[in-house]
């Protein structure tokens, strides 16, 4: 086992995710940002408040997309959804989908199926903490990376966060 | 966690763990259908066959609107239309759908225990649509799921099932979820639509006194008579029955509190609900419905998960 990111890292890169975000999306009112569950939701989390605490506004749209419903390997064994919260329109506005690891791209390509059903976005946009970027099953890449690892197939790369682990940090395993 | 059986033959043989796992995911499933596109690719290599050996609306077009939604192929078969009326049985019937690739089967049948012995039989997935008058379990489910939306809750709520307990599959099923789930249960009804045992073989209490256990409830849930099952009258006549036991917006307006009225269908108006009670704002008629496409997605769902489904 090895530390990759340790929490004060982490928290740097947090903000230099959002002040990327806002390179690219000036003031956030046609922008929505979309928190993957059930991990990702720990980091969007904290790039909305990073994010708030930037622009000093109260109010970003903000919400959480479960894809169990739109998995490729749904017969490989019984998959119990998480909560879907979206609770504004995605059309026409310029979507940032968050996540804490990118690594065959099958996730992400479940949930832009998922995404479509609640509209058509302008455009669609991937940020994620950890990009594995040699294990890609599918022609899936992120516009925000937060660290890119060359990790083997047979290792794992965890992110674990304090509200749901013993602490904040992204570690290798092998 | 998955569900701890193949099939959904009742209520009486799931767990308490089993009941709160179809209901946490319907609640997902409703979710799914306030989207402007209410369809999921979940079950979109999965044939479902709706096999209705007795008339339905409700059920069918709910059954149906939860396949379609999951994106299954939908077969749909009524009795009425088929070989059944040739003479076929029912294992034969079903044994010669399934070899054409059918992975679930959806059945409704008259007689008590018809999807118990097709499942001793097939190796498909079978979801009992009501069986005569043993059970009706995904009616159970959205009644749960829609006290639980208007109340917050199952453990420790009175409910009140009124009318016609003897024929009805409805109160049989609500019976067992209610009583696994932790909610009080009295059964309200004249004496003659009420089993002799009933109090001693499940844990709910027997009263013939409508207005007294309105009084008691948070929930009543009216049964319709079923005269359809009825071979020697219970009752002197619909009139003498709706006097005594139908409920008017007289009887809910002299009551203490406000409760809930809730109703599987089809309603006898004027007969076990006046009009105005089934319209009036206590009712959550429509949202069982609108309950029962999510709490069946949810089953559905849940019991395609079988390795290689079906045979």
């Amino acid at each position: 086992m090895k530390t990759i990111l340790t929490e004060h890292q982490i928290s740097l890169t947090i903000q230099r995710l959002a002040y990327q975000i806002l390179e690219n999306n000036i003031n956030l009112d046609d922008t929505v940002v979309i928190g993957m569950q059930p991990r990702g939701i720990f980091l969007s989390d904290k790039i909305v408040l990073a994010l708030k605490n930037i622009l000093q506004r109260q109010q970003v749209n903000y919400g959480l997309l479960d894809i169990t419903f739109y998995r490729d390997d749904i017969r490989r064994g019984l998959l119990i959804p998480n909560k879907t919260d979206i609770n504004f329109s995605i059309e026409n506005k310029k979507v940032i989908l968050i996540d804490d690891v990118l690594y065959t791209g099958r996730t992400i390509r479940a949930a832009l199926d998922a995404l479509l059903d609640f509209g058509r976005p302008e455009k669609v946009e991937l940020c994620v903490l950890i990009d594995r970027r040699f294990s890609r099953e599918l022609p899936i890449q992120p516009d925000y990376t937060g660290r890119v690892i060359d990790a083997m197939v047979t290792q794992k790369v965890k992110v674990r966060w304090k509200e749901k682990d013993e602490a904040t940090e992204v570690i290798i395993t092998e | 966690m998955k569900l701890s059986t193949p099939h959904l033959l009742g209520i009486k043989d799931l767990q308490s763990h089993d009941i709160r796992l179809i209901l946490d995911t319907a609640r997902q499933f409703k979710e799914v259908l306030q989207r402007p596109i209410k369809k999921v690719p979940s079950l979109r290599d999965i044939t479902i066959v709706n096999l209705f050996f007795e008339n339905s609306t409700r059920t069918r077009i709910s059954f149906e609107l939860a396949e379609r939604r999951l994106s299954a192929d939908v077969l749909n078969f009524t009795a009425g239309a088929s070989s059944v009326s040739k003479g076929e049985t029912m294992l034969d019937t079903v044994n010669n759908i399934l070899s054409m690739k059918v992975d679930m089967v959806v059945l409704r049948h008259s007689a008590s225990g018809a999807p118990h012995f097709l499942a001793k039989h097939i190796s498909a997935a079978i979801v009992n649509a009501g069986d005569g008058i043993n059970e009706h379990p995904t009616q159970a489910l959205l009644d749960a799921f829609s006290i639980e939306d208007a109340t917050g809750g199952l453990e420790g709520k009175k409910i009140a099932i009124v009318g016609d307990i003897m024929h009805s599959r409805v109160a049989l099923s609500n019976i067992y979820l209610l009583t696994k789930m932790g909610a009080e249960v009295t059964v309200v009804g004249p004496p003659t639509l009420i089993p002799k045992y009933l109090a001693e073989a499940f844990n709910v209490r027997v009263s013939y006194n409508i207005k007294e256990t309105l009084e008691w409830c948070d929930v009543a849930n009216v049964l319709r008579i079923q005269l359809e099952r009825q071979n020697q009258p219970l009752f002197s006549s619909l009139r003498e029955y709706n006097l005594a036991y139908g409920i008017s917006r007289k009887l809910l307006d002299g009551l203490s509190k406000k409760i809930v009225i809730m109703h599987p269908g089809p309603i006898n108006r004027g007969v076990e609900l006046d009009s105005d009670v089934a319209d009036g704002h206590e009712s959550i008629i429509l949202q069982q419905v609108e309950n029962g496409v999510a709490v069946r997605m949810a089953v559905l769902y849940l019991l395609a998960d079988r390795g290689e489904a079906g045979n």
